[in-house]
């Protein structure tokens, strides 16, 4: 299982707790984990990557294992650790606002 | 025993205000959605109990929530907004093409003949529509490439679809606004649109009788008489007696002309209300007086109403989706300010109260009269 750190609004929005775990076929890469997640929770569709282009929207970002991997290729592996569940994908809301 | 339900969308949340008939004690509920800008909120005329809202955040983009139970409960419906096709270029603030982008829901407006269906205004300006309470979109796309989508400008708040008006006597037929592109008429659902604003004059376009161009802020009719249209555009008010093919102003007495919303008594259909702001580069009333003006003429003499509003010191806004009325036997008016305040007159606008004073600043009000 792929554990996943969703931002307080998103918690929110899919009505869960901070962290949720999302089963994953293949390769672990953010595209198949956004996907599982989406999958699993439709009311997230749209709201971390662009419905059209799939890309991630401009104010969040992901990070794993102290890394940022926002600027990675979606189909990128993911770090081993977070493949074999021991660390979390995080998928932070950007700090802006003033 | 009547009840008014007052639904208040904010740039942090949306919130509900109801009361009896006598509209002098409220219950406040919310913030729904905390955090997120709602754009606007809206109830069925047919099923009062379904309401919809526009959320949308810069994080997280557009959601759309339906409730079937007055606001109590709330579910993630569909927020696929995608253009029909190509979606081509506008012009952008510097006159240079610009592709069409989604970015949000500005209006949300529930069909008067069907349940499950319910138009969105966007920016960028498109009409969409859902026939399955909100679960999918699809663009009527008629209105964005009739012709002159291509010379489309946004206003400085964006380039908005922000007034969907549907006439109660015809389904096919309905009136939208874009700022700032102008006023616009179907008669076959949404199929093919022609642009209505003849008359309107804006200072500064080279062409004074520019086909499009023109920042209309709102428009609004009374459902007794879908053929008499009302709109404040961003200088002048404005009247057409057959439905948008020609208008003439009737700013009259106003002090300003300036504004954001117009709206009309719902008994009265020659009475009609806006908020004069200062000007373009001032969004806020003058002199630092908030007064509401109607006019029971239909326009052209206006009276102060400010019994109840502060009248020193104050320097809010009122946006153009933020003025309602109820449809009790005395007609109440609501408005709502960028201070955070939703103000109601019981008895159309000759005395008014605060019904709540420290909201996040309001984008729009609506109003449900429950029997």
């Amino acid at each position: 299982m792929i554990r996943v750190v969703l931002p307080q609004h998103l918690r929110t929005l899919a009505r869960v707790g901070a962290e949720v775990s999302v089963e994953v076929d293949g390769a672990v890469t953010q595209r198949s984990v956004l996907d599982a997640l989406e999958a699993r929770y439709p009311m997230l569709r749209g709201t971390i990557r662009d419905h059209l282009t799939q890309e991630r929207r401009p104010f969040l970002r992901f990070f794993a294992c102290q890394q940022d991997l926002s600027h990675e290729w979606p189909d990128a592996p993911l770090p081993s650790a977070v493949a074999a569940g021991k660390e979390p994908f995080l998928i932070i809301g950007a700090i802006a606002g003033g | 025993m009547s009840k008014v339900r007052v639904l208040v969308g904010t740039r942090k949340g949306a919130f509900i205000l109801t009361s009896d008939g006598k509209r002098e004690q409220w219950d406040i509920s919310g913030p729904h959605f905390a955090g997120w800008e709602i754009y606007h909120l809206k109830g069925s005329p047919l099923d009062p109990d379904r309401l919809y809202a526009s959320q949308s955040s810069g994080w997280f983009g557009q959601l759309i929530q339906r409730s079937s139970d007055g606001g109590k409960t709330w579910e993630a419906v569909g927020n696929k907004f995608v253009y029909d096709g190509v979606p081509g270029t506008h012009q952008w603030y510097d006159g240079t093409p610009h592709p069409w982008e989604f970015k949000r829901v500005w209006h949300l407006e529930p069909s008067l003949t069907d349940a499950d269906t319910v138009y969105a205004g966007v920016e960028d300006a498109a009409l969409f529509r859902s026939t399955d309470a909100g679960q999918t979109w699809q663009e009527l796309s008629g209105l964005r490439r009739h012709g002159t989508g291509p010379r489309w400008q946004p206003g400085a708040g964006g380039m908005c679809l922000h007034t969907i008006l549907l006439d109660p006597g015809d389904p096919g037929r309905m009136f939208i606004a874009i700022s700032a592109a102008g006023a616009f008429r179907t008669g076959d659902g949404g199929q093919t649109w022609q642009p209505i604003n003849r008359g309107l004059h804006s200072q500064f376009l080279p062409d004074p009788k520019a086909e499009v161009g023109h920042c209309v802020h709102r428009m609004a009719m009374h459902p007794s008489r879908p053929n008499v249209l009302f709109m404040q555009k961003h200088w002048d008010v404005m009247r057409s007696d057959d439905a948008g093919n020609s208008w003439q102003e009737v700013s009259g007495n106003l002090p300003t002309d300036f504004g954001f919303p117009i709206d009309v008594h719902a008994h009265e259909p020659e009475t009609i209300y806006v908020v004069p702001i200062k000007s373009d580069s001032e969004h806020f009333p003058l002199d630092g007086k908030l007064r509401v003006y109607r006019s029971r003429t239909g326009g052209n003499q206006w009276e102060a109403l400010t019994k109840g509003l502060p009248q020193s010191n104050c320097y809010v806004n009122v946006l153009r989706d933020a003025m309602a009325v109820d449809s009790l036997d005395s007609c109440g008016v609501y408005f709502g300010t960028t201070g955070g305040q939703v103000y109601g007159s019981a008895d159309a606008g000759d005395h008014w109260a605060p019904i709540v004073c420290d909201l996040p600043a309001v984008v729009s009000v609506e109003v449900q009269t429950l029997r």
